[in-house]
């Protein structure tokens, strides 16, 4: 019955901390729309700390360089499980535009497991509430829950 | 006998849930003050529920025994509070509870801990003074430190020392980590030195710490209830007011420095016992 109950309270309150992973601000500022007013993502029990360590959801965006993965793996590596990572953004999920240049890596799946990738450039703030809902139904399924 | 383990057992599983559905109120107060929705009430358990089944991480042993220590000096004082033992003891748990969760800050190297465990030092020092003087003066009421003999007084402690509610509301302020004063960490999503004092905490010792804030707010406002100890509704009254009037006073008002806080803190709360103990001998 405990074990159910932690259950419902990982698929209550995704905590998230956000990354940004070099990119031109435009999906940082999407992601930082979805606490307005406006979306209010608390009332899905979402709240955005600062902190790797309180962490359930990595939201990354922009593309990954060979000077910051080693910070992103850093602060994927500080959550403490069970976590989920999802890219936004057209530059998170493919390195977007910027995908050939010399000192890019590429998405953010080159360096750490993605779960769910939420395109667009930049991303909706709509899109990226839908992709930690389908972030969520996926924990869902690891976990064993129906419904 | 029979009745007191009675009371502490009530108290220890009835305080966290009360303190958990008064803490999910007031997120949804403060969503609606913000023209927001606001979180279902039950999210605070929810958070709580989520971090106990995360994977246990510490940054070492010493981190693991504080949050324990803090988590059992939050519930034996409410425990103390329930059952009608001495204040003065209460106290010491209570702070004794309070050290261990700075000690855990600052058993990591990590600035944003270090920092958030001075400045909650810095916190214990402001209210801890006006926690004291408020049990003093209760005890000069009364004419003993027990909790059990406010309830022998014929009329409510609030017609005898009003002003010294008003030190315990500052007092209350700070305990809770409400704005202007919530300067070591915030009990909101408001970020501050990351999560200051509770940076370092993580997962299931994350929870206990939350478990503890249930206690405290059960506690702090258990206190605030002792004014009106003749009657139930009154008691009830007084302290959804206050709770309300703290709730509105954490959304109005920013963040201030501590060199504000220790000021004004100390200052004011001398200075309205001092006035209100004059009243009281003038009587």
């Amino acid at each position: 019955m405990l074990g159910n109950m932690i259950n419902k309270g990982r698929i209550k309150s995704p905590w998230v901390v956000h990354f940004d992973c070099g990119s031109c601000n435009g999906c940082d500022i999407e992601v930082l729309a979805c606490l307005t007013p406006l979306y209010d993502i608390e009332r899905f029990g979402i709240v955005n700390v600062g902190n790797p360590k309180h962490a359930d959801v990595l939201l990354v965006t922009g593309t990954v360089n060979k000077r910051n993965q080693h910070v992103l793996k850093n602060i994927y590596e500080q959550m403490p499980g069970p976590k989920a990572v999802i890219a936004i953004g057209a530059c998170g999920c493919s390195g977007g535009v910027f995908r050939e240049a010399y000192n890019v890596v590429g998405g953010v799946d080159k360096v750490i497991p993605v779960d769910v990738y939420v395109p667009g450039c930049p991303a909706r703030p709509e899109a990226i509430i839908d992709g930690v809902v389908a972030a969520l139904e996926k924990v869902k399924t690891i976990l064993g829950m129906t419904a | 006998m029979i009745s007191t383990i009675i009371l502490a057992i009530l108290a220890l599983v009835l305080a966290p849930l009360a303190g958990a559905l008064i803490t999910g109120v007031d997120r949804r107060i403060t969503a609606w003050l913000q023209s927001r929705y606001g979180p279902p009430i039950l999210q605070p358990m929810y958070d709580v529920l989520k971090l106990l089944g995360k994977e246990p991480r510490v940054v070492n042993t010493w981190q693991a025994l504080c949050a324990y220590v803090y988590v059992v000096g939050a519930a034996l004082s409410v425990v103390l509070l329930f059952t009608g033992a001495d204040l003065l003891l209460l106290f010491f748990v209570l702070t004794v509870g309070a050290v261990f969760l700075v000690m855990g800050a600052l058993a990591s190297p990590s600035p944003y801990s270090q920092i958030g465990g001075q400045r909650e030092l810095l916190q214990m020092l402001a209210y801890e003074p006006l926690l004291i003087l408020v049990f003093a003066a209760i005890a000069t009421v009364t004419g003993s430190f027990k909790v059990s003999a406010v309830f022998e007084l014929s009329r409510p402690l609030l017609y005898d020392i009003p002003l010294m509610y008003i030190v315990l509301g500052y007092a209350l302020t700070i305990k809770l980590r409400k704005s202007p004063f919530d300067i070591s960490a915030s009990q909101h999503a408001h970020q501050e030195l990351v999560r200051g004092v509770y940076t370092e905490y993580s997962g299931p010792f994350l929870a206990m710490i939350e478990i503890a804030h249930w206690y405290e707010v059960v506690l702090v406002l258990g206190l605030c209830g002792l004014f009106w100890s003749t009657g139930v509704v009154g008691m009830i009254v007084l302290v959804a007011v206050t709770y309300l009037a703290e709730i509105i006073v954490d959304n109005v008002t920013a963040r201030l420095t501590w060199h504000f806080m220790l000021k004004s803190a100390i200052g004011t709360g001398v200075a309205l016992t001092v006035v209100n103990m004059i009243w009281l001998y003038a009587q």
